[in-house]
């Protein structure tokens, strides 16, 4: 079962004073923090297999080759995509998106196609596509969003045509924490012969995710909020559609053979791995998944829902405070704001209560616009967070509350 | 009549501030101190005035008047429009010349700079640093 106080013990950073304080971590959502064994796992390769990969007959590579090797056999399960080599590493989601638009916007999106994103987008889901418009003279098109930070599969039916050549959406909203409805939205994209990317970097850490069972073609997230290292993300696409991708940067390691008549890119994956990658974060990213799945994403979803039920009853029961985001289907964010006062404000007085949480547009600035407000405050859960916790946030809040107004 | 100099402004919050021992008092003080400011006019809420690297929105005003500089701030946010007011109370009413050649070294000794996070610490900055440009600027003309 679910035993916390192991779960939190193997997070070292928990046990970190904060400004003299225990620390309150619920900044989730901008990053997760990472297990011992991870750490450890980054530190053991370089102090006893650390060499290059994919380079070298000699042991040490062929060991570093091995388990970066093995990690992408571990996510290609995980995700369960049907071959290894549709697993591409990445630096991130932001990384993995700008990979799509590069290589597949570029050639198979022409002027007047149409791309269709929500307003819900985080800024990586937006700009690299309006980076392409502007050079391909092709049309991004917005689903709007409801009030409650959802969107109406009515409206996607409506803006996704058969000039959509791609839609590109979150599974998880970073900014208010909304599911969005991913099984409709992919069948209307096919149904309408587009191809779908997801955003999954919210989603990936909280829920089981099936790219075979979802069927959908393009699916990014980032290690670094799954437990894992920063600077490692994974792109997961269709075979066939890699297969049509150009490459995205050249170097070492894409290609197969290079003469200056005639450059033969390599096989899958590596074709969209130039270069020397983040092999110890692979790898230890690898080790951050494993932890997930001995802890059970099944028991994880189970004990994150109770903990956001907790805090989003609490929450809401403190005068004067407003949740943003207040969609049926929700995940482990809670972007609220004070009446009359400015989120900055409240973060600076949870800061000093050795509380984090983020502030500000949370990259998702047509949010905030929206709803006309500068900013919220976000509170985002992972499953070492407590009830405890949640009360300590509350009672802050209302501290915050008392002092600034 | 004898108006105070810029080291003995800074002197003056420096020991305010010593009363204090702990974060809470301190932001207490802050933001009644920005309770107690005025708001800026909003003709004068413009793009140009704005100062970026705040999370939150900062404005800051200058006139020469007699040959002194008069700053007028305004932040959405309260602690921030307390900070920004410190600054304010510290330089305003100058010449230009001692504005751009202030060395404000109460920030540290009340303890801000290592309290507020490093967006709110660039702002700061850059709010000084607008000062003191405007300080320079005016000596030139
Ligand atoms: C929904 C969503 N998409 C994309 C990103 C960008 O991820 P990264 O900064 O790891 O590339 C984030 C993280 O902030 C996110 O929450």
């Amino acid at each position: 079962m679910f035993d916390i106080e192991k779960i939190r013990a193997d997070f070292p950073i928990l046990n970190e004073p904060i400004r003299g304080k225990k620390l309150v971590y619920l900044d989730n959502a901008a990053s997760t923090q990472k297990p011992q064994v991870v750490i450890d796992a980054e530190k053991y390769f370089y102090e006893h297999q650390y060499a290059n990969i994919h380079r070298g007959v000699h042991y040490l590579s062929q060991i570093g080759t091995d388990l970066y090797e093995g990690v992408r056999k571990q996510i290609q399960l995980f995700i369960n995509a049907k071959h290894e080599y549709e697993i591409i590493y990445t630096k991130g989601t932001t990384n993995a998106i700008n990979l799509v638009a590069y290589t597949f916007g570029r050639k198979f999106i022409n002027k007047g196609d149409e791309i269709v994103i929500t307003e819900m987008e985080h800024h990586s889901n937006i700009v690299p596509w309006q980076i392409l418009c502007e050079e391909k003279k092709c049309i991004l098109k917005v689903i709007p969003m409801q009030e409650d930070g959802s969107i109406l599969l009515e409206d996607a039916r409506k803006i996704i045509t058969p000039k959509t050549k791609l839609v590109s959406t979150f599974y998880v909203s970073n900014a208010l924490g909304t599911i969005n409805p991913v099984k409709e939205l992919i069948r209307i994209a096919h149904e309408n012969d587009a191809k779908i990317l997801l955003d999954a970097a919210q989603a990936i850490q909280h829920y089981p995710i099936d790219v075979q069972e979802l069927d959908v073609d393009f699916l990014v997230f980032s290690g670094h909020k799954i437990y894992g290292p920063t600077g490692t993300g994974i792109l997961y696409a269709k075979e066939q559609l890699l297969n049509q991708m150009p490459p995205y940067e050249g170097g070492g390691d894409m290609i197969k053979t290079v003469s200056f008549e005639k450059t033969v890119y390599n096989d899958l994956p590596f074709k969209f791995e130039a270069g020397t990658p983040n092999i110890a974060g692979c790898i230890a990213l690898g080790t951050a998944i494993k932890y997930v799945q001995d802890l059970g994403i099944k028991n994880i979803m189970k004990y994150e829902a109770e903990l956001f039920k907790y805090a989003t009853k609490k929450l809401k029961a403190i005068e004067g405070l407003k949740i943003y985001g207040t969609s049926k289907n929700k995940s482990c964010v809670i972007s609220f704001l004070l009446e009359g006062i400015h989120p900055y404000d409240v973060g600076v007085i949870l800061d000093n209560s050795g509380i984090a949480i983020r502030t500000g547009h949370h990259c998702a600035q047509p949010v905030m616009d929206h709803y006309h407000i500068p900013g919220t405050c976000r509170a985002s859960f992972a499953f070492y967070n407590t009830k405890e916790e949640v009360d300590v946030l509350v009672t802050s809040i209302l501290k915050a509350k008392k002092m600034l107004s | 009549m004898e108006t105070k100099s810029i080291n003995e402004l800074q002197d003056e919050i420096v020991e305010d501030f010593s009363m204090y021992d702990d974060w809470n008092d301190k932001y207490e003080y802050l933001i009644e101190f920005g309770k107690t400011l005025p708001k800026l006019d909003e003709e004068y809420k413009t793009d140009e005035n704005r100062i970026h690297g705040c999370q939150s929105r900062v404005w800051l005003n200058a006139q020469m008047i007699d040959g002194k500089v008069i700053f007028e701030a305004d932040s959405d946010a309260i602690i921030t429009k307390g900070i920004v007011g410190l600054l304010v109370s510290v330089l305003s009413g100058h010449t230009p010349k001692e504005i751009a050649e202030s060395d404000l070294y109460f920030i540290g000794k009340i303890g801000l700079q290592e309290h507020l996070s490093p967006t709110r610490a660039n702002g700061l900055l850059s709010m000084i640093k607008k000062m003191k440009t405007y300080g320079i600027a005016f000596q030139a003309k």
